[in-house]
């Protein structure tokens, strides 16, 4: 795909904990409106690298441009970057302190300064896309998991952002739980919204994803269509992957 | 106990004064504790720096020596701490506007004290609030401020509310230091005095001056355990 069209490249990116590789030479573009799904075996990178798009894990060398712009150090720059990428996180991290409402509304009050009467009505909106509307003054603590992680996408989509990044979304989920939060990223990714997910869940990188993208040991191994990657992967460590998680 | 009946006035007037010095070493504790505590766990190493070498200092040595330096070193550097006539302050508190410095010097000792024991409590209160809260509030583009301010702090007081309580009842126990550090009519002084000038039997005096402090921390105790209890059926 042209690199114009391109919302976030990574180019040669890499970072180190200690030790550890955990991101060797990574290189990845993300057009807009593409769904790219990244899979591999734990402890592969996938999660640091969908943290590193919006600097969540800072990176020691190589550079992330996002929408035409590096990524900035520390600072105003940076919470403004972060403001246009939405994250939903594996644990939900809703603020346990705010009701439901409080919780979608706080972005788009404090960080754009919105009028409330506005920023309301938005967030109403989203709680009624994503199923919770009825919920709004409850806290989180009183929300299953399934209703807490949709509100967190609520949340992310409050500062309508230019992509949203998923880092294991279901992975804390009761398994009936999933589906749940499934359907509202796939429509989502119906929708044309720029998506980085990171999951376990192969029944979404088939139906929903544009394109998956296969890690292990801190590399990019291997990236391909769903229906390509799935029938016909290519590399070994794909394949046994594959193996291990296909046979259950 | 009749040299406690009899001279109840000086034991009430005593009381008293330091109730002031505690309510006043109290605020100025919770400020600089606080201001010190963002200062440790901000991203400017060297406001890092600040805040670690505050607490290093202010933790590590007597409260003796910090009155000390307090009522003899200010002076001699040329300060009265007249910084301390607040406006408005002063007509509650009015010892506050006296010429002698030493009840403003004990203020000092005390706040700038207590101020790095309120910081680390406050820490404490800050560690407590999972890493999620404040990673979710920096992936929604809060600034560092924003995200104490509406995220991190109103949770970590919850959690720091009880050690801060502890904090504040000793320091209310070191205040009686202070009147041997040239403050006169506090509790501890009042009480010496009577000792010392009109010849009152020493432990009936003394178990007034505990009466005293107890009046003011037991309350205190009595009040955190309420929170706590109350926090406990909120979990």
């Amino acid at each position: 795909m042209a690199d114009d069209k391109a919302l976030i490249v990574l180019d040669k990116v890499n970072k180190w904990f200690g030790p550890l590789h955990v991101l060797q030479d990574v290189d990845l573009s993300v057009a807009r409106g593409e769904v790219v799904v990244v899979i591999g075996p734990s402890g592969s990178g996938k999660s640091t690298l969908c943290r590193a798009i919006n600097r969540l894990e800072p990176i020691n060398s190589g550079t992330i441009v996002f929408d035409g712009q590096e990524l900035p150090a520390e600072g105003k720059g940076l919470a403004k970057l972060r403001s246009e990428v939405g994250m939903v996180f594996q644990s939900f991290n809703l603020f346990a302190h705010k009701t439901i409402l409080q919780n979608v509304m706080l972005g788009p009050l404090k960080v754009r300064r919105e009028k409330p009467s506005v920023v309301r009505d938005r967030a109403m909106g989203l709680l009624d896309r994503v199923g919770i509307a009825s919920q709004a003054e409850k806290y989180p603590a009183q929300l299953s998991g399934g209703q807490q992680q949709r509100v967190a996408i609520a949340r992310a989509l409050a500062m309508q952002p230019k992509a949203l990044l998923f880092d294991e979304p279901t992975s804390a989920l009761d398994p009936e739980m999933v589906g749940e939060v499934l359907d509202v990223m796939t429509s989502l990714a119906k929708d044309g919204m720029t998506m980085v997910v990171v999951t376990h869940e192969m029944g979404f990188a088939r139906h929903a994803a544009n394109r998956v993208v296969f890690m292990a040991d801190g590399q990019l191994v291997e990236e391909a269509a769903p229906s390509e990657f799935f029938a016909n992967p290519k590399s070994e460590r794909a394949k046994d992957f594959l193996s291990k998680i296909l046979t259950h | 106990m009749g040299a406690v009946i009899d001279n109840f006035d000086v034991f009430a007037g005593g009381f008293w004064l330091t109730l002031q010095l505690c309510i006043l070493a109290a605020i100025g504790a919770l400020v600089i504790g606080a201001v010190i505590a963002v200062f440790r766990i901000s991203p400017v190493p060297p406001l890092r720096a600040i805040g670690t070498g505050y607490v290093t200092v202010f933790r590590n040595v007597p409260l003796t020596i910090v009155f000390f330096f307090s009522a003899f070193a200010l002076p001699a550097l040329g300060s009265n701490a007249n910084f301390l006539r607040i406006p408005g302050l002063e007509q509650i508190f009015t010892r506050l506007s006296i010429d002698l410095p030493y009840f403003r010097f004990a203020i000092i000792a005390l706040s700038l004290y207590t101020g790095a024991f309120v910081c680390e409590a406050l820490r404490a209160g800050i560690n407590a609030v999972p890493t999620g809260q404040a990673e979710a509030a920096r992936a929604i583009g809060l600034t560092f401020g924003q995200n104490l301010r509406f995220v991190v702090l109103p949770q970590a007081w919850k959690a720091a509310i009880v050690p801060l309580g502890s904090v504040i009842i000793a320091m209310i126990k070191n205040s009686a230091l202070a009147g041997f550090f040239g403050v006169v009519g506090d509790l501890s002084n009042s009480g010496y005095a009577l000792i010392t000038v009109r010849g009152e039997p020493t432990i009936p005096v003394m178990i007034g001056i505990s009466i005293g402090f107890l009046i003011m921390t037991v309350p205190l105790g009595i009040l955190l355990d309420r929170i706590e209890k109350r926090r406990a059926v909120a979990r």
